[in-house]
C-alpha cells in the first residue's frame, strides 16, 4: 500500500495516499464537523465548516478536500479553528429562517446539530430574511429556498448521480441560492421527483410533500374503509426511522403498528409485486416469441418512468406496459377486493406506504384510475409514516408481531426483493426460468444482479424442452437453449448509459431493470435521512434476509395470485389484466 | 519603401480614444493632405503612451515633441506650425514643462524619464496593427531564440530571471512553467489571463491594445516551454468590443508563420483563440477563469489540484497574466542576468502601474520594482492636484492595503509591500486627497466585494455582505465599540476560511485602514463625527 | 407545458443559428449568450431553453450561468443600458454625483428601467478607463470625465433616438 504518515493533533496516523485530512482524522477518532461534505457525492469544499490548521499553510484548509502528505502536521482543535467554524455557522444562521421548532427537519437537521455542537449561543449578525417563493406545486416535494444554505449537495445528486439537472445554483454573492431555472416550480420542469435531493439536503430546504393530514382525516371518517399497502422496502427501513438500528427487519411490527393507527385492512405491495412478475414475465416471453420491441425495460419505478418520458421519449416502446406494483394494487383494491368484500369502491381509501416521493406523482397520473376511481388515494413516505406513528404515541418496539391481512397480504420472497436494485430482475428470472423450462429452479439466488455496482449484467441459459424448441438454436443432446441477456441499472446516470446504448443499437440485452434511485427502493427519496451507501448496504442485506426467510420464493407460487387469476383476471396479459394492470406512457418535453 | 521626413503618432489607447483621439487623427490627415504634405508626413495610430490624464496625446518625430490635450483644431495648428514651418506649438506641451526654457522631448519629461519600459517598450512607438513594426523592433527574435534553445533552457532562463507573476499573486513564473511542463499528459494548455477586473487597473488592456505581439510572442514562448499546442486569451467581457485589434494581430502572426503549424520552420505547433468573459471580477482568479472558459459559472475551484496538473478540461494548464507574458521576450533576448539586475533581489524586473484618483498625471507607467511610492506619486505622477494634500494610497487594487503618508517611502515591490501590510497586486495605485473620508471609501470598496463574491463559500458569500453592513453602520454613526471586535473576528474568519483570494483579501481595506487611520474610526464611532464631512446618516446603497 | 410552443418556436431559428456559429459546445456558452442578448439586452426563458437543447445541457446550467455574470440579464431591460462605474477610482472623483444626475434625469433608481423601456441604469465594476474617471458605458459606447452637467449632454445624444 502506498501509505502516508501524518500527525493530527499530536497523534500519528498512517493512511493511503490520496486520503483527505477528514479521512485520516476519522481513523484517529477525531470527528471533524462537516456540512457540505457528503460521503456519496463529489467534494465541494464550500461550506468551510471543516477547516483545520495545516502547518506551512497561510490560511485554514478544508479537511474534506485537503489531501494528506507525508509528515504533514494538522491541528483540528485550536482557538483559531474553533473561532472560524463558529463564525461560519453564525453567518449561515443569520441568513436562515430561525423557525427550527416548526421545521420538518427539527432534530434531524445538520445545521442545527452543528450549531449545538459548536456551542453557538448567539448570532452576532442581524437576521436577513430572503423572502423567496416556496414551491408547493409538486405533488411529490416541497422546496423552501429560504432555508437553502448553498451546500449544493442537491445540485450534485441531481446532476451527477441522476443526470437530470433540475436544480442549480443561481445568482451570485449574497443572493446565491439553489433553485430551478427561472424560478419555475419543479412541477413544471423535467424534474423526475425522485427525491434524492430531499435525502441529501442537510436542512429543511427540500422535503416531501406532507400528506399525513389526508390520512388522519380518512382514518377518522367512519364512512371510509381505509386500506393500506406497504412497499417491500418499508419493512427494512421504518424501524430505522423510529430509532432502531439500520437494516432492522420489522415486517410484523409494521403491520401491528398500522392496525393501531386504525387502518381497516393491512395489505402488502409484495403481493402485487408477485403479480407484476406474472404479467411482466409473460410480457417478456411474448415479446421474445413474437419479435416485440427489445430490450424490454421494467416499469416499476415512477421516477424512472418520468425520466424516460422526458429524456428518451423515442424509447418508450421498450417499456413494459405493466403498471407498477403500487398501481396494480390500487386498481385491484377498488375492483377485485371491493367486490370480494362487498364494498362500494367509492368508500375505499387506498393508502400506500412507499419509500418514494415519485410514487406520489405516479398516484396522481390521470391514467392511473382504471378502476373508475383513483387507484391510489394517498401515498406516504417512510418518513411520513414515522411521523404519524410518533404522533400517535405508538411504542413501535413494544408492539406484538402480526401478520398481513388476507388475501392481498400474501406474498413470496420474490416480491420482497423488489425493494433492492436487481430484485425485479431476479424475481422475473426465477419465474421465467420455470415458465420456459418447465423445470424447478434449484438455486433461486441470482447473485450477479445483486449489489451496488452501477450497471450489472448476466446471461441466463434456459434449457428448453424439445417440443418448444423449434426455431431456437440446437445444442447438445437435442435440447435447445434460450439465452437471455439481462442488465440492471440503478440511479439515472447509469440508466442513461444503457439508454444511449439502446439508442445506438448497441444494447445486446433482452431485458433491463431500471430503478431510479441508487440501490433501488431501499434508497428511495422517501426513506429515512440519512440514506447513504452505508445505510443502503445494510437495508439491502435485510431485504435479502427477508427473502431467504420466506417459505415461498417465487412469484408464480403465490397462492393468492393464483386465486386472483382463477377468480377474477383469467390469465396473464388477458383482457382484464390489460384493463386494470397495464398502462401507457406519454412523451414529455425536456424543460 | 516609402520615406517620410516626419511621423505623427496619435495615441489610440482606450483613454485617449474616449477623449477624441480618432477625431484628432482625422484632423491631422485632412490638414496634411490640405497642405500637400502627405508624401512627407505619416500619421500613425499607436497604443497608450501612459499619460492618460493629459490625453489625447500626440508625439511628433523625429523631434519627439510630446503634445497634450490635442483637439482637432490643435491638430491643424500643429500641422501648419510645427510640421510645415518647424515651430513647436508651445501651448500644447505638457503643462509641467511650461516654465522650462526650450522644448523637451518626451523622453526628457519627468513622467517618462523616470520610467523603465520593458513591457511597454513599444507602446506608443509602433502601430500595433502592423506586425512589421513590431518585427522591426526585434519582434519575434526571442521566439526564434527560444525554439533553438529548447524548452528546458527556456524554463531555466525564466526561472533564473526571477520573474514573478504580474497578475497579483506573484508566483514565480519559471516554476509555474516547470510544473506544467512536468505534469503528465499529452494535451496541455496555455491561458493568457486578460480578465483585468481589478478596479483601477487597465494595464493589460493598454498592453494588448498598444503592443499585442509582445503578448502573442510571450505566449508562443511559454507554450513552447510547457509543451502546449493550444493557447487562449481570456478577455474581460467589458472589453469585448476592443478585441478586434487583438484578432487582427493573431491573424497577422498566423500569416507570418509565427502561429500555427511548424512555427518558424520548427516542429512546434501553436495557435491562439480568444475567449470573452461576461462580467465577473472573480474570473481573474485562475481556476474561476478556467470554469468560465468551459462555459460554466465562474466559480473558483478548490486547490489542490492546481491547474498545472488539472486545469482546463482537466488537462495541465498554465495561466499567466498579460504583463507577465509581455516580459518574456525581453528576458529571452537580453538574458536572465540583465533582468535580475533591474529592481530588488527577490522581486526583479519592472512593474506597470496604473495611477488613478487624485493625482495629476493619472495614467499608465512602468518603473523598476522597488521604486518608492513617494517617487511614483510626486516625481512621476506630478503630485496631488488642486493644492490638496495626500491622505491615502491604495496599492494592489480593491483588495489592497490603504497606506498613510508615513508609509510613502515604502519600496514598491511584492515583498516590501507585503511587509508594510499591503500588496502590490495587479499594480493598481489609487491616490486619495484629504477631502475624502476613509470610511466612505472603504464602504465603496466593500460594496464592490458584495457585488463580486461568487457566492460559493460561506465566509465570502455571507461575510462580504456583513462586512459591508458593519462599515455602513459606522458611516451612519450608529456603530458601537463591539462592532469593532466583530469586524475583526469576521475579517479573521474571511481571511482564514474563504475558498479563494477574493474572500481572503476582501477584509484588507478595512483592516489596513483600522490600523493606519484609527482616528477616523474613532471619530465616527465615538464622537459621531466624519472629519472629512462626507458621511451622514444615510446608507448609500441598501 | 411550462413555455408556450409558439414562444419556443419563434426564437428557435435565431438561437440555432447563433449556436452553430459559435459551435455547439458548452465552452461556447458565454459567447452564445452575448450574441443572443445582442438584440434586446436580455435573455428570455424560451431563448435559454433553446440554447440548452441545442447544447444538450440542462436548462438549469444555462440559467445558472446567465444569472452569474453581470453583463447578462434574464429580466427585460431597456434599449440602452447605462452602466455606471461604482468602483473606488471613479467613486473618489465624483461617481456618486454622476449616479444621482442619471437617476434624476431619468426619474429611475439604479437597477430600474424607464417606463418607456428606453434606459436601464446599472452599476458596473471598473470599465478599465480610469484615466477618464468617472466613466459610464451606454450599451457599447464609453463616456469619460463625467460631471452632472455632462450627464445631461450625454443623454441628449439619445434624445433623437426613438425608443
Amino acid at each position: 500500500m502506498d501509505a502516508v504518515n501524518l500527525t493530527i493533533d499530536g497523534l500519528s496516523v498512517e493512511v493511503p495516499r490520496g486520503s483527505t485530512i477528514l479521512d485520516a482524522a476519522s481513523k484517529l477518532g477525531i470527528d471533524i464537523p462537516t456540512l457540505c461534505h457528503h460521503p456519496d457525492l463529489a467534494v465541494k469544499a464550500v461550506c468551510r465548516v471543516c477547516v483545520v490548521e495545516v502547518e506551512g499553510q497561510r490560511v485554514l484548509q478544508p479537511a474534506c478536500a485537503y489531501p494528506v502528505a507525508e509528515g504533514m502536521q494538522v491541528k483540528t482543535n485550536t482557538a483559531r479553528v474553533r473561532e472560524a467554524r463558529k463564525t461560519v455557522v453564525e453567518l449561515m444562521l443569520a441568513h436562515h429562517p430561525q423557525d427550527c421548532l416548526q421545521c420538518e427537519r427539527n432534530q434531524n437537521c445538520e445545521l442545527q446539530s452543528l450549531a449545538y455542537r459548536l456551542g453557538v449561543r448567539e448570532i452576532s449578525f442581524p437576521y436577513i430574511e430572503r423572502d423567496l417563493p416556496i414551491d408547493e406545486l409538486s405533488p411529490a416535494m416541497k422546496r423552501d429556498p429560504n432555508k437553502c444554505i448553498n451546500c449544493r449537495r442537491c445540485v450534485s445528486v441531481c446532476h451527477d448521480i441522476q443526470g437530470v439537472g433540475a436544480l442549480e445554483s443561481v445568482n451570485r454573492g449574497f443572493d446565491t441560492v439553489v433553485t430551478a431555472p427561472f424560478w419555475r416550480s419543479i412541477a413544471e420542469i423535467s424534474c423526475v421527483t425522485c427525491g434524492q435531493c430531499v435525502l441529501v439536503c442537510p436542512v429543511g430546504a427540500i422535503t416531501e410533500r406532507d400528506d399525513t393530514e389526508q390520512v388522519w382525516a380518512a382514518l377518522a371518517n367512519p364512512q371510509k374503509h381505509v386500506i393500506v399497502q406497504t412497499a417491500p422496502a418499508i419493512r427494512v427501513s421504518i424501524g430505522e426511522e423510529l430509532g432502531l438500528p439500520v437494516g432492522t427487519r420489522v415486517t410484523k411490527k409494521l403491520t401491528a403498528a398500522l392496525r393501531r393507527l386504525g387502518f381497516d385492512r393491512v395489505f402488502d405491495t409484495d403481493f402485487s409485486a408477485d403479480l407484476t412478475i406474472w404479467e411482466e414475465g409473460n410480457e417478456l416471453l411474448h415479446r421474445l416469441s413474437t419479435g416485440g420491441t427489445l430490450p424490454m425495460l421494467t416499469s416499476c419505478s415512477p421516477g424512472w418512468i418520468k425520466y424516460i418520458e422526458h429524456y428518451y421519449p423515442e424509447l418508450l416502446d421498450h417499456l413494459s406496459t405493466c403498471k407498477s406494483p403500487q398501481q396494480m394494487f390500487g386498481a385491484l383494491a377498488k375492483t377485485y377486493y371491493a367486490e370480494k368484500a362487498g364494498l362500494d369502491p367509492a368508500d375505499i381509501v387506498m393508502v400506500s406506504i412507499m419509500p418514494c416521493t415519485a410514487k406520489k406523482f405516479e398516484a396522481g397520473r390521470p391514467e392511473m384510475s382504471d378502476s373508475g376511481y383513483a387507484d391510489v388515494d394517498v401515498v406516504l413516505t417512510t418518513r411520513e409514516l414515522g411521523r404519524m406513528l410518533r404522533e400517535a404515541g405508538i411504542d413501535f418496539s413494544g408492539l406484538p408481531e402480526e401478520e398481513y391481512d388476507e388475501p392481498l397480504g400474501i406474498s413470496t420472497g420474490a416480491g420482497a426483493i423488489f425493494g433492492a436494485s436487481g430484485g425485479v430482475m431476479e424475481a422475473a428470472l426465477r419465474t421465467v426460468y420455470e415458465l420456459v423450462t418447465g423445470k424447478e429452479l434449484e438455486n433461486v439466488n441470482f447473485e450477479d444482479v445483486r449489489g451496488l455496482e452501477g450497471i450489472k449484467s448476466a446471461t441466463v441459459s434456459l434449457p428448453i424442452p424439445e417440443a418448444a424448441a423449434a426455431g431456437d438454436k440446437a445444442t447438445n443432446n437435442g435440447v435447445s437453449e434460450l439465452e437471455v441477456k439481462v442488465a440492471v441499472a440503478h440511479s439515472l446516470q447509469h440508466a442513461k448509459t444503457l439508454m444511449e446504448q439502446i439508442r445506438a443499437g448497441k444494447a445486446e440485452y433482452q431485458f433491463i431493470e431500471v430503478m431510479c434511485c441508487p440501490g433501488g427502493c431501499i434508497g428511495g427519496g422517501g426513506q429515512p435521512i440519512p440514506t447513504n451507501t452505508e445505510e443502503r448496504t445494510l437495508r439491502i442485506k435485510a431485504i435479502y434476509e427477508e427473502d431467504a426467510g420466506m417459505p415461498l420464493r417465487k412469484s408464480h407460487d403465490n397462492p393468492a395470485v393464483k386465486t386472483l387469476y382463477k377468480e377474477y383476471l383469467g390469465k396473464p396479459l388477458g383482457e382484464k389484466s390489460h384493463q386494470l394492470l397495464h398502462t401507457h406512457y406519454e412523451p414529455r418535453e425536456k424543460f | 519603401m516609402e520615406f517620410f521626413r516626419s511621423h505623427v503618432l496619435v495615441c489610440s489607447g482606450a483613454n485617449c480614444s474616449l477623449k477624441g483621439s480618432r477625431g484628432v487623427r482625422t484632423a491631422f490627415v485632412e490638414e496634411i493632405n490640405a497642405q500637400g504634405l502627405d508624401k512627407e508626413i505619416k500619421v500613425i495610430e499607436t497604443g497608450c503612451f501612459g499619460l492618460c490624464e493629459e490625453g489625447p496625446v500626440v508625439v511628433v518625430y523625429p523631434e519627439a515633441v510630446h503634445y497634450c490635450r490635442v483637439d482637432p483644431q490643435d491638430a491643424k495648428e500643429i500641422v501648419r506650425e510645427h510640421l510645415a514651418k518647424g515651430r513647436v506649438v508651445k501651448r500644447l506641451l505638457f503643462k509641467g514643462d511650461m516654465e522650462l526654457p526650450g522644448v523637451q522631448t518626451w523622453q526628457q519629461m519627468d513622467f517618462y524619464s523616470r520610467q523603465k519600459r520593458v513591457v511597454l517598450r513599444n507602446c506608443g512607438l509602433i502601430d500595433p496593427d502592423n506586425i512589421d513594426e513590431y518585427i522591426a523592433r526585434n519582434g519575434y527574435e526571442a521566439l526564434g531564440k527560444a525554439l533553438s534553445a529548447g524548452p528546458d533552457k527556456v524554463i531555466e532562463v525564466v526561472k533564473k530571471s526571477g520573474l514573478r507573476g504580474r497578475g497579483g499573486a506573484g508566483f514565480p513564473t519559471g516554476l509555474k512553467w516547470d510544473f506544467t511542463s512536468q505534469a503528465p499528459g499529452e494535451q496541455k494548455y496555455l491561458v493568457c489571463n486578460a480578465d483585468e477586473g481589478e478596479p483601477g487597473t487597465f494595464k493589460d488592456r493598454l498592453i494588448l491594445e498598444g503592443d499585442p505581439h509582445s503578448v502573442i510572442e510571450g505566449m508562443a514562448i511559454a507554450a513552447f516551454a510547457i509543451g502546449a499546442s493550444q493557447g487562449y486569451i481570456y478577455f474581460r467581457g467589458e472589453y469585448r468590443l476592443s478585441i478586434d485589434r487583438l484578432r487582427n494581430a493573431i491573424e497577422q502572426a498566423r500569416e507570418y508563420g509565427l502561429l500555427g503549424k511548424g512555427i518558424l520552420g520548427s516542429g512546434f505547433d501553436f495557435d491562439i483563440d480568444i475567449r470573452v468573459g461576461a462580467g465577473a471580477y472573480v474570473c481573474g482568479e485562475e481556476t474561476a477563469l478556467l470554469n468560465s472558459m468551459e462555459g460554466k459559472r465562474g466559480e473558483p475551484r478548490y486547490k489542490p489540484p492546481y491547474p498545472a496538473s488539472v486545469g482546463l478540461w482537466g488537462k495541465p494548464t498554465c495561466v499567466n497574466n498579460v504583463e507577465t507574458l509581455a516580459n518574456i521576450a525581453p528576458i529571452i533576448l537580453e538574458g536572465a542576468e540583465w533582468y535580475v539586475n533591474i529592481g530588488p533581489k527577490g522581486c526583479p524586473g519592472t512593474k506597470v502601474f496604473t495611477l488613478t484618483g487624485n493625482i495629476n498625471n493619472a495614467g499608465l507607467i512602468e518603473v523598476p520594482m522597488g521604486i518608492t511610492l513617494r517617487e511614483i506619486i510626486y516625481d512621476i505622477g506630478g503630485g496631488i492636484p488642486n493644492g490638496r494634500s495626500f491622505k491615502m494610497a491604495q496599492t494592489g487594487g480593491t483588495s489592497g492595503g490603504c497606506l498613510p503618508e508615513a508609509l510613502l517611502d515604502v519600496p514598491m515591490d511584492i515583498d516590501s509591500l507585503e511587509a508594510a501590510g499591503s500588496a502590490l497586486g495587479s499594480g493598481a495605485l489609487m491616490i486619495m486627497d484629504d477631502t475624502h473620508c476613509i470610511i466612505d471609501v472603504v464602504r465603496c470598496l466593500l460594496q464592490f466585494f458584495c457585488h463580486e463574491s461568487c457566492g460559493q463559500c460561506t465566509p465570502c458569500r455571507e461575510g462580504t455582505r456583513r462586512l459591508y453592513e458593519l462599515i455602513d453602520k459606522i458611516a451612519r454613526m450608529e456603530a458601537v465599540e463591539e462592532d469593532v471586535s466583530l469586524i475583526k473576528r469576521l475579517a479573521r474568519t474571511m481571511e482564514d476560511a474563504s475558498l479563494c483570494g477574493l474572500g481572503q483579501t476582501a477584509p484588507f481595506p478595512i483592516l489596513t485602514t483600522m490600523r493606519f487611520f484609527p482616528e477616523e474610526y474613532k471619530a465616527h464611532i465615538e464622537e459621531g463625527i466624519c472629519p472629512a464631512g462626507v458621511c451622514n446618516a444615510r446608507s448609500h446603497i441598501a | 407545458m411550462a413555455i408556450p410552443k409558439e414562444q419556443l418556436d419563434s426564437v428557435k431559428e435565431r438561437v440555432i443559428q447563433i449556436v452553430s456559429q459559435n459551435g455547439a459546445k458548452e465552452e461556447a456558452l458565454l459567447q452564445i449568450l452575448h450574441d443572443i442578448q445582442a438584440d434586446d439586452n436580455s435573455l428570455s426563458e424560451a431563448e435559454l431553453l433553446q440554447v440548452a437543447r441545442a447544447l444538450d445541457i440542462p436548462l438549469s446550467r444555462v440559467y445558472g450561468v446567465a444569472t452569474f455574470y453581470s453583463l447578462y440579464s434574464v429580466q427585460p431591460r431597456g434599449k440602452f443600458i447605462i452602466r455606471i462605474c461604482e468602483s473606488a477610482p471613479c467613486h473618489i472623483v465624483g461617481a456618486r454625483a454622476v449616479i444621482s444626475a442619471f437617476e434624476e434625469a431619468l426619474g429611475i433608481k439604479m437597477g430600474e428601467t424607464t417606463t418607456d423601456g428606453k434606459f436601464t441604469l446599472e452599476a458596473t465594476s471598473c470599465l478599465g478607463v480610469c484615466g477618464v474617471a468617472p466613466a459610464v458605458m451606454i450599451n457599447d459606447e464609453v463616456y469619460g470625465n463625467l460631471t452632472p452637467d455632462k450627464v445631461v449632454e450625454v443623454l441628449a445624444e439619445y434624445d433623437a433616438d426613438e425608443a
